[in-house]
């Protein structure tokens, strides 16, 4: 079997057995089994499509834009389980959630899986509307796990409003399969992402451009754009930590994948009408508004993962904004943008589970001191800011440096935007980090066993790419560029 | 060409459109959960029935079976599951009246003016007749999303988001013939997790807050986090 077959046979096999296994132990070990194992095949996967190119068949279609993000998805898909072992053991431990409930966390932790790798790999626009759909109902019950009022709330936030945005993605999909009908003789071909891109000159605009306001509307929610963002600081908040870390760090990259591709199309539909950019321009207002709106909110939060999640929306508001600002240069830095983001905010998501169990509350005020008590925890959340605020010499400095110096060539006056909503970023979440940090310890707070294998090899990866790309990341980046833009970088 | 003169399965597939739209504003203004439920029941047998027509009349023989999946699926199953929750929770005679009944309708049919607007650039392209049923199920999707936005109680949002899909089900079928067969049984995959999913969340819910308005879940907004 093929490589590709195997990423995808392997989660559902995972889902279907874990929901099955009795036994804690096992399943925990099952998890972190499956999930290497799946890891291993996407490495697998991009090595054949380094050396063979573009992989079709049938439903599928790995590129070099894709493949990059399925490697990422699963390892981070690796590294949480690794993390979410003993930190869902010590919940069980704890009471807040019985033996079914860890079935139900392993097997839809799986299930998610499942539906990114899915999402990612897929050809077919209907396919990967039904995964990202997929994705929220499997994540759904996650949210609600804890069954307190509040995640039940949160849950149900989720639920109708991921629900309803993405019906509008499916509405905007229906119109290109209806724009693709007049140009496409086959109707079972008119969804295939790669034959639609090689007649997109040929797509009627005006259906285009309205189908892509309702596609960007829709997967727009799952990004977590304001004003659709409603939803994200709630679920991530209240759902267990290893949830938030790869809602946060691999969601969210699916839901821009999503809107990346699909505005290839609609580029290619409307070069030739009287506004080229309109995919584009819409991207950037909207990832600038998540931008600036995301940062400042991040002044007011009283909740830890709150916080942490508004930082998302705020580095998903950039991403969107320069592939909306497009070229080479953009294009390049967004890309490495959604890398380093995925490794940071699931390594910070990590450390503030950790954080969380040492202080036994998820509310800034009360977690201080954390470096005293334990010092590799408080490192490590020390360290995962720093990184994630964008300071040299962790990576998204890096990309960020490339983002700001496209700006400064394509659009000047918005790079005074961007630097002041970086600031505002950075005062937002250096205020509420200093205390938690370095503040007084409460009495009798004690270390927790904590497991920092993964944050620290998440921000070693994010430092090396700081330093030195290498350079076999930057040819495969490069080529993803080329991909996108049609010129390359390198 | 006016819409005399096309042929008769088109026209009536027109008609049932017009219905699909009209029980659209029966599900909204029902008080009666009960009531709203077969409102809803009775929108996927008009979409069940244009699927068919347009089946027979298009020649395609693979919307037959989605015209079936839909019958099994949002006629039978998923009013038949609500059913069954409304009477374990209790609510079969629970009445939600809606607050300004006039305003609401009022927004109402400015949506199904607005869905006309929107689909003006299909002109060109399109005969008139698809353009009016992709109006009608777009103004289907709006008015589901006005519904799930002023009714508070959970199982009136769950009638909204059905109906939604039901309103995107309808656009598939008469602007492109129906997706590809793969998309679709997922698509009703989805729709199926989903209302399980929402029965599992009505008995979540009436414990928590012991109701099921879903107004009442308001503890997460950025102001009472300040006032805690």
């Amino acid at each position: 079997m093929s490589a590709l077959s195997w990423i995808l046979i392997l989660p559902l096999a995972g889902a279907l057995l874990l929901a099955i296994i009795r036994n804690l132990q096992w399943a925990g070990w099952l998890n972190v089994l499956i999930s290497t194992a799946t890891f291993i095949a996407t490495l697998a996967l991009a090595f054949t499509v380094v050396e063979e190119g573009v992989l079709l068949s049938g439903l599928f279609r790995v590129d070099d834009f894709n493949v990059y993000l399925l490697v990422l998805t699963a390892f981070v898909g690796m590294t949480t389980t690794i993390f979410s072992r003993p930190y869902m053991q010590h919940v069980c431990d704890s009471g807040r959630i019985n033996h079914r409930g860890m079935r139900l966390y392993h097997s839809m932790f799986q299930t998610f899986m499942f539906t990114m790798l899915l999402a990612l790999s897929t050809d077919n626009l209907g396919v990967l509307w039904v995964s990202v759909e997929g994705a929220t109902l499997a994540t759904v019950l996650l949210v609600s796990l804890y069954r307190t009022p509040e995640a039940i709330e949160a849950a149900w936030k989720y639920f109708i409003l991921c629900g309803v945005g993405i019906s509008l993605a499916l509405f905007g999909t229906v119109l290109m399969y209806s724009a693709a009908q007049h140009v496409i003789a086959d109707p079972a071909a008119g969804l295939s992402w790669s034959t639609l891109y090689g007649v997109a000159s040929q797509l009627e605009p005006s259906i285009m451009s309205l189908a892509f306001v309702f596609l960007l509307v829709g997967y727009g929610t799952k990004i977590g754009l304001v004003p659709m963002h409603q939803w994200l600081p709630d679920a991530h908040s209240e759902g267990p930590t290893p949830m938030s870390a790869v809602l946060s760090g691999l969601l969210l990259n699916v839901a821009l994948y999503a809107v990346v591709r699909l505005k290839m199309l609609v580029d290619g539909s409307l070069a030739a009408t009287a506004s080229p950019h309109l995919a584009g321009n819409l991207l950037m207002g909207f990832g600038l508004l998540s931008f600036i709106v995301a940062g400042l909110f991040l002044h007011r939060q009283r909740d830890i993962k709150r916080m942490f999640s508004y930082s998302s929306i705020e580095h998903m508001g950039l991403m969107t904004f320069a592939f909306g600002l497009g070229g080479p240069l953009a294009t390049f830095g967004a890309l490495l943008h959604m890398l380093v983001h995925s490794l940071t905010k699931s390594a910070i998501f990590i450390t503030v589970g950790h954080a969380t169990h040492i202080a036994g509350t998820q509310s800034i005020d009360h977690i201080r001191g954390l470096i005293r008590t334990q010092p590799a925890v408080g490192w490590g959340l020390l360290l995962g800011v720093a990184a994630i605020a964008g300071f040299p010499p962790f990576g998204v400095f890096t990309s960020e440096f490339l983002l700001l110096t496209a700006t400064m060539q394509s659009q000047p006056w918005l790079t005074l935007v961007l630097l002041t909503g970086l600031a505002v970023a950075f005062a937002g979440l250096f205020r509420h980090l200093h205390p938690m940090v370095y503040g007084p310890v409460p009495e009798g707070q004690q270390p927790v066993s904590a497991n920092m294998l993964p944050v620290a090899v998440h921000l070693g990866l994010v430092l090396w790419l700081g330093l030195s790309i290498p350079d076999f990341l930057a040819r495969w980046l490069d080529r993803a560029t080329e991909l996108i833009t049609g010129v390359h970088l390198l | 060409m006016s819409l005399g003169e096309l042929p008769f399965l088109q026209q009536l597939t027109l008609v049932l459109a017009a219905v699909v739209l009209f029980t659209s504003f029966a599900l909204l203004e029902q008080a009666r959960l009960v009531a709203a439920i077969h409102a809803f029941a009775w929108q996927g047998l008009l979409v069940a029935m244009v699927t068919a027509i347009v089946a027979a009349s298009g020649g395609y023989p693979h919307l037959f079976f989605s015209a079936a999946l839909t019958l099994g699926l949002k006629v039978l199953l998923i009013p038949w599951m609500l059913h069954r929750l409304v009477h374990r929770l209790q609510l079969d005679r629970h009445r939600e009246p809606l607050r300004r009944p006039a305003l609401i309708t009022m927004a109402a049919l400015a949506l199904v003016i607005f869905s006309y607007w929107l689909v003006l650039p299909l002109v060109q392209q399109e005969l008139l007749f698809t353009r009016n049923i992709v109006a009608v199920s777009l103004a289907v999707v709006l008015i589901g999303l006005l519904m799930m936005v002023i009714r508070a109680q959970a199982v009136v949002q769950v009638l909204g988001f059905m109906s939604i899909e039901n309103g995107l089900f309808l656009a598939a079928v008469s602007a492109t013939g129906g997706m590809p067969l793969v998309v679709e049984l997922g698509v009703a995959f989805d729709v199926l997790v989903a209302m399980v999913l929402f029965g599992v969340f009505f008995f979540q819910i009436s414990e928590s807050i012991d109701s099921l308005d879903v107004d009442r879940l308001n503890s997460l907004t950025e102001r009472a986090e300040e006032e805690s």
